[in-house]
Order: C-alpha cells, then structure tokens, then sequence
C-alpha cells in the first residue's frame, strides 16, 4: 500500500463503521455518490507532494495524528457561540458544532417566503430528493482525496435554497465551530447554497475554534446560481494554531448570474483551499478574491480554478497575502477559457508581501486559451513594504510599528474594501490589524 | 535651536557634504540655495533622518540634543518636520489617518492626552482653509492621484498641522505655478512665529519673494560658501551660481 492509500485508510474504515447511521441510507442517489467517493478515497488517497496540485504543501503534519470523526450528537456551549458573534452584524443563523448543525443556537427569526435554510442532515432525512440531485453537481470531478473524503461522510451542514426572484435584504451567516468535541476529531461539514432565477443573496461562511485542541476541519461547500441570480459569498478562515483546515469551494454559474466569492484566511490554522468557478452560460461573471495571512509557522495554500465554457463571461481574481515570521503562502491560479468562450474578459493578479525574510511564497498564475477573441490579463508580485512610504510616515511622527501596521493594512484593504456588509468588512479589518500589532504571539517572541 | 558642525556626508561611498557649518536660531529663516548636486537635498534628508546618508563626521544639535542619535519618528515628536522634494503617494491609507496617528504620536511623546475626534476635526478644519484644501482631501489616500500643487499642498497642511519647530522645505516650490506658490508661501508665513525656525531649500530665487528670509546661504560642493542676507539672493538671479563658484575656487 503506497503511503497516500494508507494514509487514506483510517478514514475509509471510520466510513464503513458509520455508513450504515449517515442520513438518508437507501436513497438510491446518495447511496451511489457515497460509494463512489469512498473508492475514490480508496484508490487515490490522500494526497502527497508528488501531485502537482500539492507541490508546495505537505499534509505530513495532518498524517501524524488519526482523526476521529465527530459524531452527530456534538454540542457546544451558548458561551462558544456568543463570543463568536461579529459586532453590529445583523443576520439569519445557522450554527455547527464540529459540522453538525445546532438549532438550538441558531436564529432563523422573520425568514421570508421563498426561503429554505436548514440543516441538511435533518433534510436528507425528511425530503432527500429535494438535494440528492445537487449534492456533487458543482464540484465535478473531484480534486483530491480530501473532497472524496467529504463526499463520503456526507451527512451534515447548511441547506440554503433561494427561491426565483427573491431577494434577501440581509445576510446568511453560517458559524462552524470546530474542536467542541476535544483533541483529535474531524469535522466534515457539506455545504449547499443555490439560488434560484434572479434571486439575490449574500452569504457568510465563518470557521472558528472554540479551543486550542488539534483537530481537522474538511469543509466543502457547493454553489449553484441560475440564470440572473447574484451572490456575495465571504468565507471567513479564523481558527487557531492546531488546526487543520482544508476547504472546498465549487460553484456554477449560469447566464447572466453574478458570484463575487471572497476568501478571507485571518487565523492561524494550516489551511489548503480549492476554489472552482464554472463560468457556464453567456454573461455568467464572477469574482473571485482572497486575502491571506500567514504568520507564525502558518502555512496558507489557494488553488483556484476558474473554467470559462461559454461566450462573453467575466472573471476577475484577486489574492492578497500578508506573510511574515515563518509563514509560507501558496498560490495557484488556474484560468482556462474553452473554445466556445469568445469575448471571454478575465484579470487575474496575486500579489504578495513579505514582512520577514523566512517568509516563503510559490505562486504560479496560468492561462490556459483555447479561444481566439479573449481579453485575459494576469500576474503575480512578490515583495517588501515600501521604504519611501514608510519613512514618509515616520518622518511624520508615527511609530515605525504602526507605520509598518498601517502600510500592510492598506495593502489588504484592496480585496478587504471589497466585502459588505460594512461590519463584516470592520471586523476583517481589525483581525488583519490584530495578526500585525506586536501583542500578537510571532514565532520570534514564542 | 539647530546647531550644525562641521558635517560630512557620504552616499554610496561619495562624499556629498564636506564640512558643513550652519546654525539656526528660533523663529529665523534661512534660504540654502546651490545649484544642483550640490547638497542641498542631503541637507534636508539628513536633518529628517532618511536612511543612506552616512554622516562620517561632524554633529548636529537640535534643541541641545544630538539629532543624529534620534530615529526619524523620534525627531519628528521633538518637532522636525521635512516638507518632501517628492512627496510619497501611498495607495490605501487616508490622509486623515497619517494626520492623526502622527499628531497624537507625538501628543503621547510629550505627555499629553490624545485629541478626540471632534476636537481633532476642528484643528483639521482650521488648518485645511489655510492651504485652500478641500475637506475630501481628507479622505483621499495620501497623495495618491494629486497634481503636483496639491502634494506641495499637502506638505505644507500637514506642517500645520503637527506645529513643528523646526520645518524643512525640500524644494517645495518647484513644479508649482505662481498660483499655487503664493498658496504655499502663505501657508509658510502663516506658521512664522518667534519659536519656530525654517529652512528653505530652493535652486531658485522666485520662492523667496513670497518667503523673505532672514539669512540666505549658498551651499556648493558640499560646503556654505557664502552667506548674506536676501540681498544675496537677488544677487545670485542676476549673476549664477558660476560667479560664486568662480570665486569659491579662487579663494580655494
């Protein structure tokens, strides 16, 4: 058994040990997609550093210890969930406990009409058919064993179904607590969002610890939007040290649809992200941004794919990472422009600074133009906070620390200015400012 | 209040200034003129604290302190202010914040209590009238996208606004027309007082029709090698530089 299948292991054998408790069993749609995904699982493995895909980061960290999966009956405490509220954040409320959905915890008060916003492992139970047919339907092939792994254990996480032509006026905020079960559990969350003709809505997905503990959260989350439909999604990557974060974002746009995805990884966790966009029907548009920060020992890793398939659709991508101490930062960027996407309009840019010479960033912006009438621009930079700028500052009497703090601030603030609504993008703010104050534990001062 | 001696400077290993000797004293104005490349910027640079001058000797005192041991910022709380040749444009961060962050530096540095909001408005707002500037100028990202007049501008409103005792003015009349100049120069004569001295470093004469110096001083090769007063200047718009240049090497 190569190292990747063993690796693969423990996790297929917790699999079949639960198979028979995940929600729905039976339902023929789901049954097939599970199997699948587990021998998937089986045969690809985890991934190692001889995929390209996983050239820069190593999951050996992840291999050391072996998960255990959460169970279902989880819980956190009404404390845990109150010191994760954002100030002045008005929102509907879905809370997770180690991916598995707390009603108790979460506020759904005066939902519109039009609207489902559930659990989904409560309606895999109830109205299976109702999601089966979307459940794998955004991400396509699967990336890597991780996204397999997902699929398998599908069984919990947020429902949200806009209906046609409804438009929310204020955000969906869903919270994932992980490490409320102790030292050593996986969190699996699945996730599902479609909006249907000409809705609107604006999502907010958050990953938080509520403890120090070493846990792993593999979260996966799939949206589908239909013609006209338009959606601001944030997903929010604030956990601690020990944690392992790998997520998955897959998205289908139709005509006309608009998706401005922005990732935003503030904490400390190790995180590898997978972003896919299809860009599926004429003027479907896309943005797709980050903002990383990776102190300490962090390692922050983004693979995007956007997939133009049809004419006159727009992509813009832009990713923003603030490295320092012994952070290391990975960025890939895939845009791929299909030969029916004529008029096709993409800029893709990954710029990055480094505030310590240990710091580390592979970067590799790609185009891949299979078209003949496409505007496509795209670039990478790499570099230090600027000399004349921050003696500017200085020679104004601000300290060089606050100096440096505010020049690395404005250099997120670009992607950051981006986000609504305002008190999310006021709290993004201050977690970025907080990572860069002195008080902040580096790996110089631990 | 400033006390130079003797200074040398090199630059990548050049020698820029050689043995300079300047002193200032409270509410004066000194004109540096030269003619290019011959020193003046280092001046200005090195009395700010800019990193690549290497003073090899000499000293300066600021206020009986040793300036060349003070970190810029820490010069700047003591009340040094440099009015850039080439003021920076820095993309993402507010005019507003450059201006409070500074002033209540150097209100902590001094022991006092931080402005609040409102008060600090207030200041903002009587300072602004005094350079004709707009209130967006605020808001707007520190010199990004301004013309040249309005950096100049903006050097000279945030002069007014941090009070120094010292200022330093990098060439700010050049590249203005005479619109904008009269604008800075009025700003200028509006902070003169018996407690705050000036520096105006200039190639040209023009500036000081606004600003009337007390002392002029022609600085070449490195070294002052005439003083007068501003007879001096209106001297040196007839003649050039090469008549004193021509007698600098004559009695040299």
């Amino acid at each position: 058994m190569s190292a990747a299948e063993s690796h693969a292991a423990p996790y297929i054998e917790a699999q079949q040990a639960q198979a028979s408790a995940l929600p729905a069993v039976g339902v023929a749609a789901l049954d097939h997609s599970r199997s699948e995904a587990l021998q998937l699982l089986g045969e690809r493995g985890l991934p190692t550093q001889r995929d390209e895909d996983w050239k820069y980061t190593s999951i050996k960290a992840i291999t050391r210890t072996r998960f255990t999966p959460a169970a279902p009956s989880v819980e956190c405490s009404k404390e845990m969930v109150d010191a994760s509220s954002i100030e002045n954040l008005d929102s509907w409320r879905l809370v997770f406990a180690d991916g598995f959905y707390q009603p108790e915890h979460s506020t759904l008060d005066g939902l519109p009409e039009g609207i489902r916003l559930a659990g989904l492992g409560e309606v895999l139970k109830t109205d299976p058919d109702s999601v089966t047919k979307h459940i794998g339907s955004a991400m396509g092939e699967m990336p890597h064993g991780f996204a397999a792994m997902n699929s398998a254990f599908v069984g919990d996480g947020a429902l949200i179904e806009i209906a046609p032509g409804v438009e929310l006026d204020k955000p969906i905020e869903l919270v994932f607590l992980s490490g409320c079960s102790g030292e050593g559990f996986l969190s699996l969350p699945r996730n599902l969002i479609t909006l249907g003709t000409g809705s609107r809505a604006s999502v907010i997905e958050r990953h938080l610890s509520c403890a120090e503990d070493r846990t792993l959260s593999n979260a996966l989350t799939e949206i589908i939007l239909e013609e006209d439909a338009s959606l601001d999604y944030c997903c929010v990557q604030d956990q601690a040290e020990r944690t392992f974060h790998v997520g998955g974002l897959f998205a289908r746009v139709a005509g006309s649809a608009r998706l401005k995805a922005t990732t935003a990884t503030v904490g400390r966790a190790w995180v590898r992200n997978d972003a896919r966009v299809n860009l599926d029907a004429k003027g479907a548009a896309a943005s797709l941004d980050g903002a990383y920060l990776a102190f300490g020992r962090c390692h922050v890793d983004n693979h995007t794919h956007i997939s133009h398939n049809a004419p006159e659709c727009t992509s813009r991508e832009c990713y923003k990472g603030v490295l320092g101490d012994r952070g290391h930062a990975v960025f890939h960027g895939r845009i791929v422009v299909q030969p029916d996407a004529q008029k096709t309009d993409s800029e893709q840019s990954n710029q990055n600074l480094l505030l310590s010479a240990d710091a580390e960033i592979d970067t590799k912006p790609q185009l891949e133009i299979y078209a003949d009438d496409v505007k496509c621009a795209h670039g990478a930079t790499v570099g230090q906070l600027d000399e004349a700028a921050l003696f500017y500052l200085v020679s104004r009497g601000i300290e060089r620390e606050a100096a440096r703090r505010m020049l690395t601030q404005a250099f997120a603030a670009e992607v950051l200015e981006t986000i609504e609504p305002a008190a999310l993008q006021d709290y993004l703010s201050a977690k970025v400012s907080g990572q860069l104050s002195p008080a902040a534990p580096t790996e110089a001062a631990r | 209040m400033l006390k130079i001696s003797d200074l040398k400077v090199t630059v990548d290993g050049k020698a820029i200034l050689n043995g300079l000797n300047l002193e200032v004293g409270p509410g004066e104005v000194h004109a540096i003129m030269g003619p290019n490349g011959s020193g003046k910027s280092t001046l200005a640079n090195v009395i700010a604290g800019r990193e690549g001058y290497e003073v090899t000797d000499g000293s300066v005192s600021f206020l009986e302190n040793d300036l060349l041991e003070m970190a810029p910022e820490e010069r700047a709380h003591e009340g040094v202010f440099l009015a850039f040749q080439y003021p920076v444009e820095i993309p993402g961060v507010a005019n507003i914040a450059l201006l409070k962050e500074g002033l209540n530096a150097a209100r902590r540095h001094r022991g006092e209590k931080e402005l609040d909001a409102l008060d600090f408005l207030k200041l903002v707002r009587e300072k602004l009238k005094l350079v004709e500037m707009k209130e967006e100028f605020l808001y707007r990202s520190v010199n990004e996208g301004f013309s040249g007049g309005e950096k100049k501008r903006n050097e000279i409103f945030q002069m007014a606004m941090l009070e120094p005792r010292l200022a330093v003015l990098d060439e700010t009349d050049s590249g203005l027309d005479i619109d904008a100049l009269k604008i800075v120069a009025g700003g200028v004569n509006a902070l003169r007082s018996e407690d705050r001295s000036v520096i105006l470093v200039t190639h040209y004469q023009r500036l000081l029709d606004y600003i009337v110096p007390d002392y002029v001083h022609v600085l070449a090769g490195g070294r002052i090698v005439r003083s007068g007063d501003k007879g001096l200047a209106l001297d040196l718009e007839e003649r050039g530089y090469g008549w004193i240049e021509a007698g600098d090497s004559a009695t040299a």
